[in-house]
């Protein structure tokens, strides 16, 4: 950190102060500049908002108890006023599709970095980087669709169940996610400072030792970071999910089994239902523990970020 | 100094900018109104319609209008007509709200929760039958209704208790809230609730799944009955095609509904006029699968029950 800061007041220093007829361009800078930031804030804010105010809705208008919204397994919404809302089995499949994906993604992407960063600098990430970059620009819509003609047709044929299942979307978003994982670590890692390298060889360590014991330690909440964005992606991820989980109701028994995730419900119901219906809201209410999610996602993220070292 | 200057006349700019954007919009809703209004005056002398019209709702029906809409468009370049899909329940809503002309639905008004259906004046466009349809190698045909019920509630769970092949019963439903497993539900498994299975909301993935999946079970309109993926089930020895559906000896099918708020007024009177005119009603209708619904020879209300017509 005192690297940077010293860094900036040299900046500041070598600045030219400029005068009269400069400080028209100066102010103008400043104005579209606080502006466009402005216009972020709002748009984070009155979504937020926007959000709790419809999700909420479900909880203060119709009724639901909070508490069996969250853990009830019953999901029968009726448009006769008897409706069920129960969406533990989809704040369930949400979670266990993100940390199951994150759990394999991870340890690839991680492993990429290091080959790109420590193993093969200049010919692996020659090529290692633009099969990221790609991975990163296909559309979601084109892995759930490969996802539903390669993947469960896979799953069908070799192991029990039908093919829909949780592990046909765990692998699906763990490819979506891997660019994510991936290109972060490998700019944590490339940003390590090469005396850390030097001192390690130094002491007569091996490369292994190297990357284990000293640069390892020294990026890991980078690569939490990266992880936790990677999870981030994978929990708001709806279409590909929706094409090859199934969109059952229920727990799941097991990984092939199929289940449901709140993206691939709200998506599903969302056209169908009228305006303020009980099941509109309570679609509106998953939504709202979406962003609860993500923005307990971020909080991690800024919480790892103060604690970096390097 | 300066800086205050800059300030203020910045502040200017952007004001300025938002009349213009407020009165350019005003302008395009006079003229928008006039257009109606010459409409109206001119529906007598039956000269051409023009206007806008923006429709949306059930995205079964919606190649269907947006195709009726683009001929209308053909013969009055005048008109402009926006179709979209949103799912009926969208449509429904956005009709009530008065956001659109005319909402699509595949289901009553009276059926969905918060729409106050007695301001909504319904057109049934057309008439949609749906059938089960089964993977082809289950070696079934047809079924009677009462086993149907008792495959979708997991009472059965293997072919062959139905005289079929030796396979597993999956289930492939649609979510809860559309439109065809209302249908399904209400006239093709008499109100019971299906028991849990793969859910798909399009109707293309639903074939997909059944057509790969052995021992798969779903529903689906009959114009997915393409080639021999899937095959569909006659129903207690009754086929499942259009003639058995106009005569009412055929249950599951439904209204493709346009609902306007009120009654329909210009260019959404004539739009559907046109839509109920022989030439869509035994062109387009008939080409894009669905059933002319002036063909019918039984009429339904929105409790479901089936009069003569």
């Amino acid at each position: 950190m005192k690297t940077i800061s010293a860094a900036e007041n040299t900046a500041k220093q070598r600045l030219i102060k400029t005068s009269g007829k400069n400080d028209r361009g100066e102010l103008r800078g400043k104005i579209i500049i606080s502006i466009a930031a402005f216009i972020i804030i709002l748009a984070t804010i009155s979504i937020t908002v926007f959000l709790a105010v419809k999700g909420l809705q479900a909880f203060v208008a119709d009724g639901v108890n909070p508490i069996t919204f969250l853990t009830s397994t019953n999901w029968n919404p009726t448009d006769d006023g008897s409706s069920q809302l129960g969406a533990f089995p989809f704040i369930f499949g949400s979670l266990a599709v993100t940390l199951l994906s994150a759990l394999i993604a991870a340890p690839i992407g991680i492993g990429g970095a290091i080959f790109m960063t420590e193993i093969a600098p200049s010919w692996g990430r020659k090529v290692l980087q633009p099969v990221i970059e790609l991975l990163v620009g296909i559309p979601s819509v084109v892995y759930g669709f490969i996802g539903l003609s390669v993947l469960v047709p896979f799953i069908r044929d070799h192991f029990p169940g039908i093919g829909y299942s949780l592990i046909a979307g765990v692998i699906v978003l763990s490819v979506m996610i891997l660019p994510t994982i991936t290109s972060i670590s490998t700019d944590a890692m490339a940003s390590l400072p090469d005396h850390l390298r030097d001192g390690s060889y130094a002491l007569g360590a091996t490369r292994w030792q190297t990357i284990r014991k000293v640069l390892m330690p020294a990026v890991m909440p980078s690569l939490w970071t990266a992880i936790i964005l990677g999870m981030a992606r994978a929990f708001g991820e709806a279409l590909a999910v929706q094409m090859v989980i199934g969109n059952v109701r229920d727990l799941p028994s097991s990984i092939f089994d199929t289940t449901a995730t709140l993206t691939s419900i709200i998506t599903l119901n969302m056209g169908h239902t009228t305006y303020g219906s009980p099941e509109n809201n309570a679609l509106w209410s998953m939504g709202l523990i979406l962003l609860l999610i993500s923005f307990i996602f971020i909080m991690i993220v800024r919480f790892l970020s103060a604690r970096r070292r390097v | 100094m300066k800086k205050k200057l800059w300030l203020i006349a910045f502040a200017f700019l952007l004001i300025g900018l938002l009349v213009a954007c407020g009165s350019d919009s005003e302008a395009d809703d006079d003229a928008g109104d006039e257009n109606n209004e010459n409409n109206e005056s001119n529906e007598e002398t039956d000269s051409e319609a023009s206007g806008t019209l923006t429709i949306s709702g059930s995205s079964a029906m919606q190649p269907l209008v947006a195709a009726a809409a683009e001929q209308f468009m053909a013969d009055n370049p005048e008109a402009d007509i926006q179709v979209n899909a949103g799912g009926s329940g969208t449509g429904l809503s956005e009709v009530s709200e008065d956001s659109v002309d005319i909402g699509n639905s595949d289901v009553f008004a009276e059926e969905k929760d918060g729409i106050p259906a007695d301001e909504l004046t319904d057109h049934k466009v057309a008439v949609v039958g749906m059938a089960p349809v089964v993977h082809p190698d289950t070696g079934i045909t047809d079924i009677s209704k009462e086993d149907l019920i008792k495959v979708f509630t997991g009472e059965i769970t293997n072919w062959s208790e139905l005289g079929g092949n030796d396979q597993e019963i999956v289930l492939v439903n649609r979510p809860e809230s559309s439109g065809t497993r209302a249908t399904f539900e209400k006239f093709g498994i008499d109100g019971n609730t299906p028991a849990e299975g793969v859910t798909e909301d399009s109707s293309n993935t639903v074939k997909q799944i059944v057509s790969e999946t052995e021992g798969a079970i779903g529903y689906l309109a009959f114009s997915y009955f393409t080639g021999d993926d899937v095959t569909p089930l006659s129903l207690d020895g009754v086929e499942a095609n259009d003639e058995n559906v106009q005569s009412g000896d055929y249950p599951i099918w439904a209204y493709q509904h346009s609902y306007t708020k009120g009654e329909p007024t210009g260019l959404a009177k004539e739009f559907l006029e046109y839509l109920m005119s022989d030439e869509i009603q035994e062109g387009l209708v008939p080409e894009q699968g669905y059933i002319a619904s002036t063909k019918m020879e039984v009429e339904r209300d929105a409790e479901g029950n089936q009069t003569e017509k």
